[in-house]
């Protein structure tokens, strides 16, 4: 990256870090990126509880502050599970993370932290990622019996399930979730950026998306290659009149502005300056105007 | 007269006594909101406790997801509700750092100066909550004085009392009159430290609150680090680590001020830094009040901040670029970065995925009272049942954060 113009936490930068942990951790790595000045260790599933005990306990990262979950659907293992790891003594952070699926478990890091047990418990509850070797993997955040996952991506946002107190059973019953207004959301993708949506009127363009393509592109350098002659030329420069297309005159009669459909009542004077931002943006004193 | 027996329970000295599980909470005043905590108690010793959170699990970071970067800011003051600011300054700051966008010199010292304004008003409350769970009353009332001095400070400010929504990407909202900056310092130097030292003056040396604080709860240097501790209890275990001083964000490198830390780890230590770093945020606030420049108060690149009102009545671009920014918002980069700062409580983090669109693909949020909650258990074994109070006080937990 260039230049650092922002002001988030600066932590020390150590100078060839990345190999050194990536020579440390081996065959255990997958993959190391660094972007915004922060590391980014991909682990394999299965030695990820080795590899944080490495790091931990040579490389000076005490402290496991956080374990974060993400859902990516459309990959063939969704989830993945990111350790965020703290050094007092080097003042460092680091992040590590490791990729699973619905039915395979991640080994638990309880073992080196203890925090680690809550943290874990709070992915399994939001993605269902389980851990294999932690003891207490019982929901934590959600309702007591509530059924599924939520922060999965294919989780509705608003739920399965609402509760509400009834006055005539005197308890708090359960009912699916009916609500009075759908949750709006808009679609701000420009045009121009790929929409990945249908618009009216357009389904049949959805159903064959893409035109047969030609073997190869065809380029129009040469007059000869516009597959139009000499003739098509006569024939367009025959079509072409001097005078530009004829004028209406009925038209011309008709040229001002129509007149106003419904009597309104002329606005107030707008009071204060253009600039004062008050008088600018205060709305007419009649309601419905 | 012969033949007298005391009368005696039949199974008297054969019975074992068994533990027995209460619940604490989920409505006990001094659960601080709403913590359920199953303990099973031997006697009056507590044995073990199993802390039940999530009773105000709103789904924040799931929310979040399904709005604008901008849209989300508000979220944040609803975490912990007693530091609105502290939460959307790593916000913010994350987002900053995606973007890499600059920001003002002055809008960086208005934003130290009011997370320091936001230290001062989290500490009073716990403090005072502090005090009042383990049976003082009156420094409570003192120190709501001072707080309600903050809320409305913070309400000249921003508008709001307490979700102010103040910190915007790129700088803050709205700049402050002169007359609050003024006004701020002379409340630093003249109610503050009389109202504060005059509560303080009451509880430190309280013979009553030592004895039902000192020794409760000591964790070692090495249990603080493994249970991912920070902030004041991590001070309190002696450990120097201060995210404002070894990570600093904005200018608070240009800040001189102390970090306060404990000798004995307990709820007596974890007390006396929250009440030092009452302080040493007073004179942060006075430093920027000296130093802050003019200038403007956010970043004027205009994909990520809105042109001035005025601004738009004359200029169609100026135009254009609030209602971008207001509808569609603005696109981040993809990337993902963990951007965490010193809130009043610990290490406050923000974990922001962007996929390149207007809306963060992943936002997880790092409390840090759910880690220093998951101590309970084992900061609350074979103390007395009424020391969990004084335990949980220390804490300083708002379920608001903890539970997301």
């Amino acid at each position: 990256m260039a230049q650092i113009l922002h002001s988030a936490p600066r932590f020390s930068s150590i100078e060839g870090l990345g190999d050194t942990l990536s020579a440390a951790l081996g065959d255990m790595l997958v993959d190391v990126t660094q972007e915004h000045g922060e590391l980014l260790l991909t682990i394999k599933r299965d030695r990820i509880a080795d590899a944080l005990r490495l790091l931990r306990d040579e490389h000076e990262y005490q402290q496991l502050m956080e374990i974060a979950g993400v859902d990516y659907p459309q990959r063939p293992e969704r989830f993945e599970v990111v350790y965020m790891l703290l050094s007092v003594t080097k003042n460092h952070r680091l992040m590590a993370k490791v990729s699973t699926d619905e039915n395979t478990p991640v080994p638990t890091v309880t073992t080196l932290w203890p925090v680690a047990g809550w943290l874990e418990r709070e992915v399994f509850d939001m993605y269902g990622v389980l851990f294999d070797g932690n003891t207490d993997l019982r929901r934590i955040l959600t309702d007591y019996g509530f059924e599924g996952h939520p922060f999965r991506k294919d989780f509705p946002l608003s739920g399965y399930q609402e509760i509400r107190y009834s006055e005539e059973e005197k308890r708090v019953v359960y009912e699916p979730v009916e609500l009075a207004q759908d949750f709006r959301s808009f679609d701000f993708m420009s045009p121009w950026e790929g929409a990945d949506y249908v618009l009216p009127g357009d389904e049949k363009v959805a159903e064959n998306p893409e035109p047969p393509k030609a073997k190869e592109a065809k380029t129009t350098d040469k007059p000869s290659d516009t597959g139009a002659g000499a003739k098509a030329d006569a024939k367009a420069a025959e079509q072409k009149s001097d005078a530009g297309p004829a004028k209406d005159d009925k038209a011309a009669a008709d040229d001002k502005a129509p007149e106003p459909t419904e009597d309104r009542p002329a606005k107030p004077a707008r009071e204060g300056k253009v600039a004062d931002t008050k008088g600018a943006t205060e709305q007419d004193k009649e309601p419905g105007k | 007269m012969s033949g007298l027996t005391l009368e005696q329970s039949p199974t008297t000295g054969d019975e074992t006594i068994t533990n027995y599980t209460i619940n604490f909470g989920p409505q006990h005043p001094a659960a601080h909101g709403v913590l359920r905590m199953v303990m099973e108690l031997d006697g009056e010793v507590v044995e073990r406790v199993d802390p039940h959170v999530g009773l105000l699990h709103r789904g924040t970071e799931k929310l979040i997801e399904y709005k604008t970067y901008l849209q989300a800011l508000p979220y944040f003051d609803r975490l912990d509700y007693c530091s609105p600011l502290c939460m959307e300054h790593s916000y913010v700051l994350a987002i900053e750092k995606l973007l890499n966008v600059e920001v003002p010199l002055r809008a960086q010292y208005l934003r130290v100066l009011f997370a320091e304004l936001t230290r001062i008003s989290n500490h009073m409350l716990n403090i005072g909550s502090h005090v009042m769970d383990v049976g003082a009353m009156t420094p409570n009332l003192w120190l709501f004085e001072i707080r309600e001095d903050c809320l409305n400070f913070f309400e000249r400010a921003s508008g709001a009392r307490m979700h102010s929504a103040w910190f915007r990407p790129g700088g803050v909202h709205q700049d402050v009159p002169l007359k609050l900056l003024t006004d701020i310092a002379d409340w630093l130097d003249t109610r503050l430290p009389e109202l504060f030292e005059d509560a303080m003056s009451l509880v430190v040396d309280n013979r009553i609150f030592k004895q039902r604080n000192v020794d409760i709860a000591k964790v070692s240097k090495e249990d603080a680090l493994a249970w991912g501790f920070s902030g004041p209890l991590i001070r309190a275990a002696g450990i120097p680590w201060d995210l404002r001083k070894s990570q600093p964000y904005d200018v608070y490198d240009r800040m001189d001020f102390e970090i306060p830390v404990g000798t004995n780890s307990d709820c007596y230590d974890r007390f006396m830094v929250r009440v030092e770093e009452v302080r040493q945020s007073a004179r942060i606030m006075k430093q920027c009040l000296a130093e802050m420049p003019e200038g403007p108060i956010a970043s004027d690149d205009r994909k990520v901040a809105p042109p001035k009102r005025a601004e738009m009545k004359q200029s169609m671009e100026a135009l254009i670029h609030h209602f971008k920014l207001y509808t569609e918002g603005f696109h981040v980069p993809a990337a993902e970065v963990y951007v965490a700062t010193e809130s009043p409580k610990g290490e406050f983090g923000v974990y922001l995925v962007s996929d390149g669109s207007n809306k963060p693909y992943r936002c997880k949020i790092r409390p840090t009272a759910f880690s220093h909650l998951q101590a309970m258990d084992f900061m609350c074994k074979g103390h007395m049942l009424s020391d969990a109070t004084a335990i949980l006080g220390a804490i300083d937990v708002v379920f608001g954060e903890c539970d997301r």
